[in-house]
């Protein structure tokens, strides 16, 4: 895996070097397509934001001084894209709808568990190779709806801290952490159905 | 009467418990909240597996490596890049 640091690979964009431009894409890419779809109509228009981001990016270079990580810059403008390109209405974030981390039926009715979790953290290595795992897992959070998906991609997957993803999406910390905490139940309940049976 | 009140404001139950996972790993909670959930976790066996399943969760989740871009894609990507090599200012 390239480990080198986004900050290096920016120097060696600049210094006219190909193959760190392609380095970084790939990167952020998945991450970059999946924020992106959540805001346009279809793919295609999301693939056309990133590679408007990119070129944004590198006509951009000059002016970045490292004020902020790499990854906060890039998807700040990759955002800032999408909203320009996104005739979908975005949809607000309905802190209000109770949508809880476990099913309901799951409790008894004094609220402690009825049927308590399956145990499969254990098996996560062994009954599916790492692979297939990584292949559910893609799917389940592409299913995710749009903003619960955009911030597991963004502090999960792309690592970015709570802050620089409330920055990104301008949204508030507790906001933030209620999409993180349900995009995270779901993600937790698909791994439950897949490893958990007996 | 009073003080059984009290008491029970201060008990987390699981249903309650799982909705704090993320709060907690954040370090959000307050420190009285802090207090409880962990107080509720040291009791139940089944928030504490709960909790690990999450962590778990999020570990497998850091792990979903990208999509590698197919041959088209790069070239199309390298092509972007000779394009601002040669016009960095898009004029």
């Amino acid at each position: 895996m390239d480990q080198e640091p986004d900050a290096e690979l920016l120097a060696r964009l600049r210094a006219g070097d190909e193959r760190a431009f392609v380095t970084l894409v790939r990167r952020h890419h998945a991450a970059m397509l999946s924020v992106a779809a959540g805001y346009v109509p279809s793919m295609a228009v999301a693939e056309e934001v990133v590679q408007d981001t990119w070129l944004g990016v590198l006509r951009g270079l000059g002016g970045f001084e490292g004020r902020s990580s790499v990854r906060t810059w890039l998807f700040r403008i990759l955002v800032n894209r999408a909203r320009t390109a996104g005739v979908r209405e975005r949809r607000s974030v309905a802190i209000g709808d109770a949508e809880p981390a476990v099913d309901r039926s799951r409790f008894d009715s004094t609220g402690h568990w009825a049927v308590p979790p399956e145990h499969w953290v254990e098996e996560a290595d062994n009954r599916l190779d790492a692979a297939k795992l990584a292949g559910r897992l893609r799917s389940a959070v592409s299913e995710l709806p749009d903003r619960q998906r955009e911030v597991v991609m963004l502090r999960d997957v792309e690592g970015l801290s709570s802050e620089e993803v409330c920055s990104v999406l301008d949204i508030s910390e507790g906001n933030q952490r209620v999409l993180l905490h349900r995009g995270r139940s779901r993600l937790r309940q698909m791994l439950e159905t897949e490893l958990g049976r007996v | 009467m009073l003080l059984k009140l009290r008491f029970l404001r201060r008990e987390i139950v699981c249903q309650q418990a799982v909705e704090l996972v993320t709060d907690y790993l954040d370090g959000a909670l307050s420190r009285a909240d802090r207090r409880r959930f962990e107080a509720h976790l040291a009791g139940c066996p089944n928030c504490t597996e709960y909790l690990a399943q999450m962590r778990a969760t999020i570990e497998l989740t850091g792990g979903i490596t990208a999509d590698d871009l197919t041959q088209h894609m790069q070239d199309e990507f390298i092509e972007l890049y000779r394009q601002w090599r040669a016009d960095p200012d898009g004029r």
